[in-house]
């Protein structure tokens, strides 16, 4: 990529010292700005190991909370329904927003490309990642509990976050669709494949690892959001495998755990809090490993 | 040649269908996600109308009193707090974004390139409710004596100065707001950076400026637009942030005598009082959320035009790319188009 350009070599030719200390100076000022922006990054890993490690404990995931919150740690409870309600309203919400995502990207690549109706889809599907995450709670508010009379529930909390999903991953499939060589379609047309073939058998598995590596960013994602679920998930205490009821999610249950007075309930959020992170780092992970494979770029 | 009334090249009707049937169907899907969001626009007006009817539009924004009990709904100390607040984390964020942009661009070791990219993309894997455990349990507290002694040196700074530090504040809060818009305007800038042609900074190193001369003649002046839609972006991404606004605002529906003082964003008062509203309350905070859903648009809009500008003189896709998918994605496009 852009070559580092060679580094002048100092007494070749005279460089007046205000030029020199200059230079010196606004290099040294860089790279304190980047060490400035990583200690943040430092703190927080060290903070969340630190308190995090210290709350984990072999009942903290076997057990949900009690709601018990003014008593020793023994009595309040684990965070179980928490990760699994994470889970489960992750994974209806990836189930949702993977297919209509993808499709909607295929489309504005092989159909749609630049006429009229492909930008305005594009200029929505920029709106839709320009807005705010509460809103998106609130959307599916409106319409699925006001509009049906009813309260909340773990897929409402799911579609919450396929909306909030969905453009990021449209618009991640669009870029690595677009880099699918035109001539690998051309020549899938010359042979005569219909379309369908070609999208199918061509398109989609060249740029395969390219979209898992999408998807998952877009989970992480979703998986650490906490403002889609405020309203449309509610918060419990029981393990629940049923998406139509309340479901717990590790955002809402920190979110909750940080307002309280007691240190154990605060140092339960830094458990799972942790818990969060790591879930999230190892999408992270798995993207990265994924994209490295890729075929195209 | 024809066979059968079609050309021997034609398909069977029957065998056309599954091509109709996807690109019809993937048309239908694109028009049912404007149909979709469209709707949902139209149902958040029709839900607002009812404060906004009440107060005015402009009463609305700009009435400075916020009082459930009383049914006043100004929601100016919420517009004013978003404001601060974002404002706060571009003017810490955007200086140290485009200089871990350079660093990484430009002076890193080739070696510590990839590394770097990825510790500072790990920023936006941290979860928004995260920075607001960490910010409300350690940088605040910590924080708490440097900020009294700046708001005592300060003192002759209106709305800096004087008074007293009270925990958490609209200071913090910007400081954490500014740690969480850093990878995306940093992502976006390095975007940007990458496509500065090789040509210009080899032609200002051969003319015998040093590697700073050369980032302030050769790369900036390229770079200029798409830093300024980064940072946008960024500004968008603040005035919507919640949880974490949230848990460090402080949640008082007043305007702050200064810095260092209990606020409230517009995002903060829906998530923390949006539960238990009732009626022209509920109706208020869901003008609240319209009010904020048209600021980030025009933000983000406005961003969105200086980012394609800059990535037109270098050709290149790759910035308008990173514009159009900000988020966890952007470091994506970063992926697809110059990383490993």
């Amino acid at each position: 990529m852009s070559a580092q350009a060679q580094p002048v070599q100092p007494g070749r030719f005279r460089l007046s010292a205000s030029r020199r200390r200059r230079d010196r100076f606004a290099r040294t000022a860089i790279l304190a700005a980047t060490l400035v922006a990583l200690l943040p990054l430092a703190l927080i890993i060290y903070y969340l190991l630190h308190k995090g490690l210290s709350a984990w404990s072999s009942s903290f995931f076997t057990t949900d909370p009690t709601g018990n919150t003014f008593f020793k740690s023994s009595s309040i409870g684990g965070i179980k329904s928490a990760i699994l309600g994470t889970i489960e309203i992750v994974a209806l919400a990836a189930a949702i927003s993977i297919p209509v995502g993808v499709g909607v990207a295929v489309w504005l690549v092989e159909y749609g490309r630049h006429s009229r109706l492909a930008s305005l889809v594009r200029f929505f599907i920029d709106v839709l990642t320009g807005v705010p995450s509460i809103v998106f709670g609130l959307f599916i508010y409106i319409v699925l509990i006001v509009g049906t009379g009813t309260t909340y529930a773990g897929y409402k909390g799911s579609l919450a976050l396929a909306l909030l999903m969905l453009p990021i991953v449209t618009r991640s499939a669009e870029v690595i669709l677009q880099l699918v060589p035109t001539t690998l379609r051309e020549s899938a047309l010359a042979l005569g494949a219909p379309r369908w073939r070609v999208v199918s058998r061509i398109v989609l598995p060249t740029a395969f690892s390219g979209l898992v590596t999408g998807v998952l960013l877009a989970i992480a994602r979703a998986a650490g959001e906490t403002a889609p679920l405020l309203f449309t998930a509610g918060a419990t205490l029981k393990t629940n495998t049923d998406l139509g009821g309340f479901t717990n999610s590790l955002p809402l249950q920190i979110y909750y755990d940080v307002t309280q007075p007691t240190t154990a309930v605060v140092n339960r959020a830094w458990g799972a809090a942790l818990t969060l992170v790591i879930m999230i780092g190892a999408l992270n992970l798995i993207a990265r490993l994924v994209a490295r494979r890729s075929r195209l770029a | 040649m024809t066979v059968g009334g079609r050309s021997v090249l034609e398909r069977p009707p029957l065998a056309r269908l599954p091509d109709r049937a996807l690109r019809y169907g993937l048309t239908a899907l694109a028009l049912a996600i404007l149909a979709l969001i469209v709707y949902f626009f139209i149902r958040l007006v029709g839900q607002a109308r009812p404060a906004f009817a009440k107060e005015g539009v402009f009463g609305f924004v700009f009435g400075n009193d916020w009082n459930v009990s009383a049914e006043h709904f100004g929601a100016l100390p919420l517009v004013v707090g978003t404001l601060i607040t974002s404002g706060l984390a571009l003017a810490m964020g955007v200086p140290i974004a485009v200089a871990t942009a350079l660093y990484i661009t430009e002076l890193c070791p080739l070696r510590l390139r990839g590394a770097m990219t990825v510790l500072v993309e790990l920023l936006a894997a941290v979860p928004s409710v995260v920075y607001g455990l960490w910010g409300f349990f350690f940088l605040a507290p910590k924080l708490k004596g440097a900020e009294q002694w700046v708001a005592d040196r300060l003192s002759f700074i209106p709305f800096v100065g004087g008074g007293n530090v009270i925990i958490p504040n609209y200071f913090v809060t910007g400081l954490v707001l500014a740690i969480m818009i850093l990878p995306i305007v940093s992502a976006i800038s390095r975007e940007v950076m990458a496509t500065v042609p090789d040509d210009q900074k080899e032609a200002a190193l051969g003319l015998g400026a040093t590697r700073w001369e050369m980032i302030r003649t050769a790369v900036l002046p390229y770079c200029r637009s798409g830093i300024v839609g980064g940072s946008m972006l960024g500004l968008g991404r603040a005035l919507g942030e919640t949880i974490a606004v949230t848990i460090l605002i402080g949640d008082a529906p007043q305007l702050g005598k200064h810095l260092f003082q209990q606020g409230y964003t517009l995002a903060a008062v829906i998530a923390n009082e949006f539960g238990e509203a009732q009626g022209l309350h509920r109706s208020a905070l869901f003008a609240a959320a319209l009010v904020l859903f048209v600021l980030t648009l025009v933000v983000n809009g406005i961003a969105r035009g200086f980012v394609v500008r800059a990535s037109r003189p270098g050709g290149g896709g790759a910035a308008a790319g990173a514009a159009r998918s900000p988020g966890p994605s952007g470091p994506l496009v970063a992926e697809a188009t110059s990383q490993p």
